[in-house]
Formats: C-alpha cells, sequence, structure tokens
C-alpha cells in the first residue's frame, strides 16, 4: 500500500507551514467503509500534484448538516460553531471537500454564523487543477466505457453545480450518457433530509431502487457519483438489483485515480 | 340610460366585492412572520419578468407550456378590450375605439384569432384532465374542490371566449344589414365565418343576440374577477409578487434560525454567567419551528395562496413517486386552507381566536413531515417559485425542538454527533484511521 502524506493543521502549525486549502473529509469519508475509499482517492491525487493541504483529523467535527435537515437546528448551530471556532483558529481561507452536504453547508450556512471560507467541491477543485494546468488525466482506462452520472441534490440543484462533474468524465474519454432524470431533474438517491440514517416511510419502492432502475436501463459500465451518501444508496439499489458484476460505481475522484494509475 | 345606471352600479359592485375579498387575503398573508425579502432589487425585477411574465418554468412541460401561454396572453390581450366595453357601458356607446380606424379593425381581428386559440387550449385542458386524467392532476390532496375549481375556470373561459366570438358574428350581420348603432369595423377574421349561419334571424333578433352576449361577456368577467379570490387562479395576480420576492440564496441553504443563534451564541460566550437568570422573550412565547400557519413567514403563506395546484412539484417529488404519503403540493393546499380557516375565525371571533386546530397534525401528519429527503425538486419545478420544502422543514423542527417528536434513529444520530462529532458511533479521536488502512 502507498503511503499516503496526510499532514494534519495542528501539525503544520507546528512546524509554522501554511497549506493553500483545507481538505474537509467528513463524516462519511472519515468513517464509511466505502467513502474512504474516495477519500484516499483523493489525497492520492492531491500527493500525485503535490498540493500542499493539510486535514483537521481529530478536531473535525460533524457540520451538523444531518441535524439541520432532521429539524435540529439547535444541535446543528452548536456544531457550526464549534467547527468555526476551530477553522477561524487556523485562519482557514480555503476548503475542499468530496462530501456535497459539508459543501452546501460551509459555503452557505457558516457564513452567517462567522464562518467565512472559499468552498470547492472535489469536482470543482479537480477541475481548476486541470484548467491551470496541474493535473492531466489519462484517458485510455476507462475509453469506450458507458458511464452515467448521477447528480447529488446537494451539488447539483443546492448549488448549480452540474458541469464540473461531466467536465471530468468527458476528460477519461469515456462515453457519457445522461439518465432522463438528470441535471435540474436529476432525482434524488433518497439519502437526503435525515433519510440516510432512518426507515424510509410507508410506501410502495425504496427511493434508491427507483433511481437505480434509472441507471440500469442505459446499460452503463459505471455510474458515477459525487457524493458518499449517493454511493450508498446506488450501490445498495445495484446490489439489489443483482447488477454488481455489470455495473460499477465509483466516485469522480476514484475514476481520476483510477486513470491516472494512482 | 337605464343601462347605462345598471352598468355603472354592475362596475361599482364587483369592483368593491373584489377589493374586500382581496384586503382579506392580503390580512391574511400579514398573520405570518416577518421576513426580510427587500434586497437585490433588480435581481428581483429580472427573475418576476421571466418566471412570472415569461413563464420561463413552464415551458419546461413543453405541451402544457405552450397551451398556458397562449390562454394566459390570449386572455389579458383580449381583455383590453373590456376596457372598451366598461366605456361603452358606461357611455351607452357602441365600439368606442372603432374612430382608430383600421389599427382598431386589426386590433378586433387579432382579438378573435386569440379567442379562438384561447377556447381550443381550454377545451385541450378540459380533455386533459376529465377525459385523459393525467396522472398530475389527482392525488390524495385533489378532492372534488380542487378538480371542480379547475373545470369551473376552464368552462368559464370556454363560455366567454363563445360568447365574444358570437357577439361580434351577430355584430357583423348587423354590419351587412346597416343595422343603426352598428359601425363598420371591418372583417372579423374568425366570428366571419359562421356570419352565415345567423342570416335567418332577423335584425331586432340580433340585436337581441347580440345585447345579451354583450352583457353575458363582460357580467361574466366580473363574475370571474371575483370568484379569483377564492380560487387558485388567484395565481393569476400573486405569481408577480410571490416570484418577485422568491428566495436567492441558493436552494441548498437553509435560514440559521435566529432564535436560536441567540442561545447558541449565549453558550459560547466566556462571558456569559452561567447560572444567569435565562432572558425572558418579550411577549409572545417563542417557538421554534412552526405548529401553526401563524408561525410561518409571510411568504411561505403568500406561496399557498399563489400555489396553482399544478402538481409539478408532486410528480417529481422522490417521496411522492415512490408511494409515501408526502405530496409537497398537498402541503402548500392544507397550509393555504388553514391560513383561510384561521382568516375566517378572526373575522368571527376576533384576533384572540383559537380553536384548538392547527396545521401540524389536523391537516399535515407527522408521516409526511418525515417523509421529505430535502432534494428541492419541488421547488425546482415550481412554476410560481413555490417553497413547499421551507414549510416542511419549519414542521420538522417544531416537531423535533419543540416536541422531541424525533424517530428512534434520529434521536440516535443526534446524541451521536453531540457526544462523538458524527452521526454514527465512532470516537472523533480515530477520525484520521482511514490513512493507515
Ligand atoms: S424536497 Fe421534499 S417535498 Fe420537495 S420534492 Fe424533495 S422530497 Fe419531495
Ligand atoms: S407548489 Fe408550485 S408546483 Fe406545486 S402545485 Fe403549487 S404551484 Fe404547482
Amino acid at each position: 500500500m502507498s503511503e499516503l502524506k496526510v499532514p494534519t493543521m495542528a501539525e503544520m502549525m507546528a512546524s509554522e507551514q501554511n497549506p493553500d486549502v483545507l481538505f474537509w473529509v467528513g463524516c462519511a469519508g472519515s468513517f464509511d467503509d466505502r467513502a474512504k475509499k474516495i477519500t484516499r482517492a483523493l489525497v492520492k491525487i492531491l500527493n500525485n500534484v503535490g498540493v500542499n493541504f493539510a486535514v483537521l483529523g481529530s478536531e473535525e467535527s460533524c457540520t451538523g448538516d444531518p441535524a439541520k435537515r432532521a429539524g435540529n437546528e439547535f444541535l446543528f448551530q452548536m456544531q457550526a460553531m464549534g467547527n468555526i471556532q476551530v477553522l477561524n483558529g487556523y485562519e482557514i481561507k480555503k476548503i475542499v471537500t468530496t462530501c456535497p452536504h459539508c459543501f452546501n453547508t460551509l459555503k452557505n450556512e457558516y457564513p452567517e454564523l462567522g464562518g467565512n471560507y472559499e468552498v470547492l467541491h472535489h469536482s470543482e477543485f479537480l477541475q481548476n487543477l486541470i484548467n491551470e494546468g496541474k493535473l492531466t488525466i489519462q484517458g485510455g482506462a476507462f475509453k469506450g466505457q458507458k458511464i452515467t452520472f448521477h447528480d447529488p441534490c446537494y451539488l447539483g440543484r443546492a448549488n448549480d453545480v452540474y458541469e464540473a462533474p461531466r467536465v471530468l468524465i468527458e476528460k477519461l474519454d469515456a462515453e457519457l450518457v445522461e439518465m432522463k432524470r438528470c441535471k435540474t431533474n436529476g432525482f434524488c438517491c433518497g439519502a437526503g433530509g435525515g433519510q440516510m440514517f432512518k426507515e424510509a416511510e410507508k410506501g410502495n419502492k425504496e427511493v434508491n431502487i427507483e433511481r437505480t432502475e434509472e441507471a440500469i436501463e442505459l446499460k452503463p459500465d459505471i455510474i458515477a457519483t459525487g457524493c458518499p451518501f449517493c454511493m450508498t444508496m446506488m450501490t445498495d439499489g445495484v446490489k439489489l438489483k443483482d447488477k454488481e458484476t455489470e455495473i460499477k460505481i465509483f466516485d469522480l475522484a476514484e475514476l481520476i485515480a483510477k486513470a491516472n494509475d494512482l | 340610460m337605464i343601462s347605462s345606471i345598471i352598468f355603472i352600479a354592475l362596475v361599482i359592485a364587483a369592483s368593491a366585492l373584489f377589493a374586500k375579498n382581496v384586503k382579506t387575503i392580503i390580512r391574511n398573508i400579514k398573520l405570518g412572520k416577518d421576513i426580510d425579502r427587500s434586497d437585490r432589487k433588480k435581481e428581483r425585477y429580472l427573475l418576476m419578468a421571466k418566471v412570472a411574465l415569461g413563464q420561463s418554468k413552464m415551458v419546461v412541460r413543453p405541451v402544457a407550456g405552450l397551451l398556458h401561454i397562449i390562454v394566459y396572453a390570449g386572455f389579458i390581450i383580449i381583455n383590453i378590450e373590456v376596457l372598451e366595453i366598461v366605456l361603452d357601458g358606461i357611455f351607452g356607446t357602441h365600439r368606442l375605439f372603432s374612430f382608430l380606424g383600421s389599427f382598431y379593425y386589426g386590433l378586433i381581428a387579432s382579438f378573435e384569432v386569440l379567442a379562438l386559440l384561447v377556447l381550443v387550449s381550454c377545451l385541450i385542458f378540459l380533455i386533459r384532465r376529465n377525459v385523459l386524467r393525467l396522472k398530475r392532476f389527482s392525488g390524495v390532496e385533489m378532492t372534488s374542490w380542487p378538480r371542480s375549481d379547475a373545470n369551473y375556470i376552464l368552462i368559464t373561459e370556454v363560455l366567454l371566449m363563445s360568447a365574444f366570438l358570437i357577439m361580434n358574428a351577430a355584430d357583423s350581420s348587423l354590419q351587412n344589414l346597416n343595422s343603426f348603432h352598428y359601425t363598420q369595423v371591418g372583417s372579423f377574421p374568425i366570428s366571419g365565418l359562421f356570419v352565415s349561419s345567423l342570416s335567418s334571424i332577423s335584425e331586432s333578433g340580433l340585436i337581441m343576440l347580440e345585447r345579451s352576449l354583450w352583457w353575458f361577456h363582460i357580467v361574466g368577467i366580473f363574475a370571474f374577477l371575483n370568484y379569483l379570490p377564492y380560487s387558485k387562479h388567484f395565481h393569476i395576480l400573486l405569481a408577480f409578487p410571490n416570484v418577485f420576492y422568491s428566495k436567492l440564496e441558493p436552494k441548498g441553504q437553509f435560514e440559521n434560525m435566529a432564535a436560536v443563534k441567540k442561545e447558541v451564541a449565549l453558550m459560547f460566550d466566556p462571558a456569559a454567567d452561567p447560572y444567569a437568570a435565562p432572558v425572558e422573550p418579550q411577549g409572545e412565547p417563542l417557538r421554534f419551528g412552526a405548529k401553526d400557519v401563524t408561525d410561518l413567514t409571510w411568504k411561505q403563506l403568500m406561496d399557498s395562496y399563489t400555489c396553482t395546484e399544478c402538481g409539478r412539484c408532486t410528480s417529481v417529488c422522490p417521496a411522492n413517486i415512490t408511494g409515501k404519503l408526502l405530496s409537497p403540493r398537498k402541503i402548500m393546499m392544507d397550509t393555504r386552507d388553514r391560513l383561510v380557516e384561521v382568516g375566517n375565525g378572526i373575522d368571527k371571533n376576533g384576533k384572540d381566536f383559537n380553536d384548538g386546530k392547527s396545521l401540524i397534525r389536523d391537516y399535515i401528519t407527522e408521516e409526511e413531515i418525515l417523509a421529505c429527503t430535502s432534494c428541492n425538486a419541488c421547488t425546482e419545478a415550481c412554476p410560481v417559485n413555490n417553497d413547499p420544502l421551507s414549510v416542511i422543514i419549519d414542521l420538522r423542527r417544531y416537531l423535533i425542538m419543540e416536541e422531541s417528536k424525533a424517530p428512534s434513529e434520529w434521536t440516535g444520530i443526534f446524541t451521536n454527533i453531540e457526544n462523538n462529532g458524527a452521526p454514527w458511533q465512532f470516537a472523533q479521536a480515530d477520525r484520521l484511521k482511514w490513512k493507515d488502512e
């Protein structure tokens, strides 16, 4: 296993260094087995490009997003104030994250509480690296593969980021195929609004099954996404539909790490 | 002369009644909590021009969008003629504006074409609702009243347009007869086609026909005007302010509750005295979230009155599509129905009236409130920029913060976030373990 270089802010401070960007890993990225792979993939890319970044490590805490969406504003603001103290203490200016929920909360809801940062989803951050000529994606590994992109609600509709993920996929030399419900009409994976953490209300279908079926109709080789929760939902859906041998689910960071053989 | 007096009385009565109803609606909307939407005026005007006037979100569904634009534009433009009708009625004149000559002829001709288009579009709408029975127009909230409401409006428009065309045909016949009073006003492209079918009617018969249709047309319009405030059709007026006051922040941004901010700031303030008595809020007891319509903002209440009941929100809602009880259209309609109920109660029993009912439970169940994924599909789809999601979240806040009625799994994640900074039971100290796995 290749060694990952993951400096923490505390270490950076100790050696009087300043990172250019903070990687906000998020709870899923830290603890969920599948999402940890996404975290590692992004770090591999950052290491490879030589991005000067750091993480908060054990000083990071939940942004409070699940609490807020579930109606517990009090807990959300407690979390936010705590995190803002830490972030402002380190004088953080720029944040990249692989979780659209953290992204949305940090970007939109923290400023009013005193936390002002430039916040980027990793798809935007990677696109910037490409535009700056720092990152090149080697096509080939995915040449001719059919990839469909599932828009995470908190990246797409919530924040109007539709292009960056698609630009990345196109760089893979793959064939990007769109589901009928995509971009502004994207269909939820079923995890948002606190649903990830509880049983669904009575209905006739699970939301993730509805979405997975739509993706499967396209007969893609890969379903790409940019959210650890969508990842869980789509993976479960594909498993339930018995398609896990034909269809793989990858995060954008993983696709790029694979393409570049990292 | 008599007819002029009757007519003037009618205009005054219709306008007064309309003004009274509108005042009630404004009063009801103002029962909501304050929210500042007075910023970024230029952006707001542009948005209003695009979404309300330009109907940019209607055309996402091209068939319905096109038909709707025809009915809307046609109806508005044809109503320019109402101005002439009103003046004719007051002064006892006939086609007062005909002195405009060929411009007037052109106007009348285009009104006729539009009238036909509106008529056909309304018929198609009726067929979609009643024969094809589009799924979007059904659902638990689409009880008999909302269904009839939509049909009444469409039928009224069909009748008004038909009256307008037949009236013109009679007028045209009378012009051909050189009847006194009926000045020549050029050709009628649509009604002209069936002038011949009126040929068996005598001159006085034609005058009777023309006059009664004229009265039918204008009385119909006054009736329609006064039906609006009781109907989802009120959106033709409210759509404009409603879009103007839209939320301009990113859709994912939920407001940080000010009441909570104060408490949290106190907890984070090292200078705060932990033993000091909590500051009692003045006036009304502070309530977190929304239990009833009066806990919502005036904008959310305006949303509810603007709702067209089109069901575009519900037809894209992941919860609804997968068979859950939640329907964002129902959230909006329940909010409005409850607000009307509260308003009527205030009218009858005074300001402090309390019927012991509330929006939560008496109208919207916990099951609905909990099923939302906060995906924003509904807000994206709504042609008048309603925000059903914000109402759901405010109800949820009440459920969680005031009643502590969280599903047990949520109680679990709250505890975890509080204790170890993650929704799962992992120690915060282990947050970097992924690095070495
Ligand atoms: S935000 Fe909630 S109510 Fe609106 S479409 Fe999504 S799940 Fe349905
Ligand atoms: S909230 Fe908007 S989309 Fe939903 S029914 Fe009302 S007008 Fe239509």
